[in-house]
């Protein structure tokens, strides 16, 4: 009866989220006096959970895989699950996750409780912190049923380092021929550039930019910081940025290490979708901008002097630290 | 075609949140309530289906009367008929568990839900629901076109988006890319009173229990004050964002 985790790879290796998941695995186990199994699939390096205290890890290895099929990867999680008698099963937060997570949920009639920020509160009965009406508040959330899925916020819990004896240990689940019926015929996605879901840094810009033109400061400050870029929602909406870019209440949601909001004024709506970042700086030229009250450090001046200034002083500070 | 749009009912985006009841419920005093906004982007992309493609549009709600509002500003922006579930949505399973019975009992070819409500942020009606019935599940979906029986949806992923071929009957998670933000329809006159006419069938809900309940709210922490730092002395935010807040 362990704790099952689904530890997320991409071409082979382990997605940053994997390891957080796995440490939040470690913990729910060792709150319940058991061991921690991971399952992934068509991952090279399997062993390296051990870090995060991952005792065993099932590893599929099959080409039917290769590309993400929710209703398969759900089907497989579920067959894990039921391999290992799992009674929590931890997931992530990314979007391929949150696809297949209410399709497990359902395969397993399983309580599913996703947006959880901490260790579970209590685990007789089982209890657990998630964010609610889009992190205006928390909630305490009980799950009744025999089987239950934890989804744990990006960056809400953190890797903990476990050194951990792992074994690792194939796994060749049946695959149905049903879960293939939806498939995916184009992946259009940036390689080599920081994602807004995993990004330690975001850097993000809004009306106050006047016109998409004035995106090249935006994009240098992201490459100097290693930092995914966003925009807030009439900028997208304007088609000065995509849509993807989108971040707040009906976008993305951002919760990285560091945000920086450029003549984004903080709307409610805005702010609901960022706030889990956990610092936040502002650059306005509105010293009464509401953003000033939800950020910890705040600069007021125009963002054509201050933004090109920041580069080249991080540019100087980078060249130091390196 | 025969499409089930799935509403949610939701405090609006500038709602302040409170709660009551010793923290145990959230405090709709003086909330306005309002169609969930992924779930509108869905509506107004059905309302295309059936203008273009002939498509057959009812929704569907899981909520006591007071919801009736919403349910009717649907029919007003041209929804043909309606559904409420009588029963309060006490969590994600119960909702989906609801709305089976309503697709299966209805045969409806596609039903767009929103990938999230933005009151609890669950995430997982769609999903369940299309794996109760069997049938096909995109998420998170911004663009939806439909030829026949085939389907083409894109959704969007960690840093892209993902185009997928599919068939009916299907499920869509939608969000705000399925139409433009300025596609979206305001209720006229004459809608308004066509709504006073339509159908909205009250059906009691199927027995089923709720496995998630929650027990307690907080608000989050009140926030400290912001440090200014001047325009002209760009190294001490550097050097704030090094040395206190770690970040760099
Ligand atoms: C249902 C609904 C959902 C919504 N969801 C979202 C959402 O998810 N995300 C979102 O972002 N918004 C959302 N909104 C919109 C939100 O209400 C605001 O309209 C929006 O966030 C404002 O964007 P902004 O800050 O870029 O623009 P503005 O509010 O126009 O602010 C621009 C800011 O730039 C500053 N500025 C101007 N010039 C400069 C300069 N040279 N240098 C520095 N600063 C400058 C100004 O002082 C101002 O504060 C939603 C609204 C609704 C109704």
């Amino acid at each position: 009866m362990s704790v099952l985790v689904y530890t997320e790879s991409e071409n082979g290796k382990f997605k940053k989220n994997a390891h957080e998941v796995a440490s939040y695995a470690y913990e729910v186990a060792k709150q319940l006096g058991t061991t921690a199994t991971a399952i992934s699939i068509n991952a090279s390096k399997a062993e390296e959970l051990g870090d995060f205290g991952i005792s065993k890890v099932l590893n599929v290895s099959n080409d039917q895989l290769k590309t993400f099929n929710a209703k398969a990867f759900a089907n497989v999680i579920g067959q894990a699950a039921e391999k290992e008698a799992a009674k929590v099963i931890i997931l992530s937060s990314s979007a391929d996750t949150k696809f297949l997570a209410p399709i497990l949920t359902a395969q397993l009639e399983a309580g599913y409780v996703p947006n959880v920020v901490s260790a579970p509160e209590s685990t007789s009965p089982f209890k657990v912190k998630r964010t609610v009406f889009s992190n205006k508040g928390f909630a305490i959330t009980e799950i009744s049923s025999e089987i239950k899925i934890v989804g744990v916020s990006n960056n809400a819990f953190g890797n903990a380092e476990n050194k951990t004896a792992t074994t690792v240990e194939s796994f060749e689940p049946s695959l149905k021929d049903d879960s293939f019926t939806t498939k995916s015929i184009e992946i259009d996605k940036v390689v080599g550039k920081a994602t807004i879901a995993d990004a330690d840094i975001v850097v993000s810009g809004g009306r106050g930019l006047k016109g998409p033109e004035n995106w090249g400061m935006i994009e240098e400050l992201a490459e100097v910081l290693g930092a995914a870029t966003a925009c807030s929602k009439p900028v997208s909406d304007l088609g000065w940025r995509p849509h993807g870019e989108h971040v707040g209440q009906t976008g993305k949601p951002v919760a990285s290490n560091l945000y920086i909001a450029i003549g984004i004024s903080g709307a409610i709506q805005h702010l609901a979708g960022v706030s889990s970042s956990k610092v936040k700086v502002v650059i306005n030229t509105d010293p009464e901008a509401p953003f000033f009250k939800a950020a910890d450090y705040g600069i007021v001046g125009d963002a054509f002097e201050v933004v090109p200034k920041l580069i080249e002083k991080l540019k100087e500070f980078k060249a130091q630290n390196a | 075609m025969k499409i089930l749009v799935c509403l949610s009912n939701v405090p609006d985006t500038t709602s302040k949140i409170n709660f009551t009841d010793g923290d145990t419920k959230f405090d709709t005093n003086g909330v306005q309530f309002v169609i969930n906004p992924n779930d509108e982007f869905g509506l107004t992309r059905a309302m295309w289906f059936k203008e273009k493609q002939g498509a057959t549009v009812h929704v569907a709600t899981v909520g006591e009367a007071s919801t009736e509002p919403t349910i009717r500003k649907a029919l007003a922006i041209g929804a043909d008929e309606a559904i409420r579930v009588n029963a309060v949505p006490t969590d994600g399973f119960f909702v989906a568990e609801q709305l089976a019975e309503i697709v299966k009992n209805g045969e409806y070819d596609l039903v767009i839900a929103g990938r999230e409500s933005i009151d609890y942020n669950g995430g997982m009606v769609p999903g369940i629901l299309a794996t109760l019935l069997g049938m096909n599940f995109v998420n998170t979906c911004i663009s939806l076109e439909i030829d026949g029986n085939n389907a083409t949806a894109t959704r969007e992923i960690d840093g892209g988006k993902e185009k997928l071929a599919t068939t009916l009957p299907l499920v869509i998670g939608g969000q705000k890319g399925l139409v433009a933000e300025s596609d979206l329809r305001i209720p006229n006159m004459r809608g308004i009173m066509m709504a006073r006419q339509k159908k909205l069938n009250v059906v009691e809900p199927t027995s089923s229990n709720s496995v998630t309940a929650d027990v307690k709210f907080e608000k989050p922490a009140p926030k400290g004050k912001v440090t200014l730092v001047d325009a002209d002395n760009i190294d001490e935010l550097i050097n704030l964002l090094h040395n206190e807040a770690k970040v760099i």
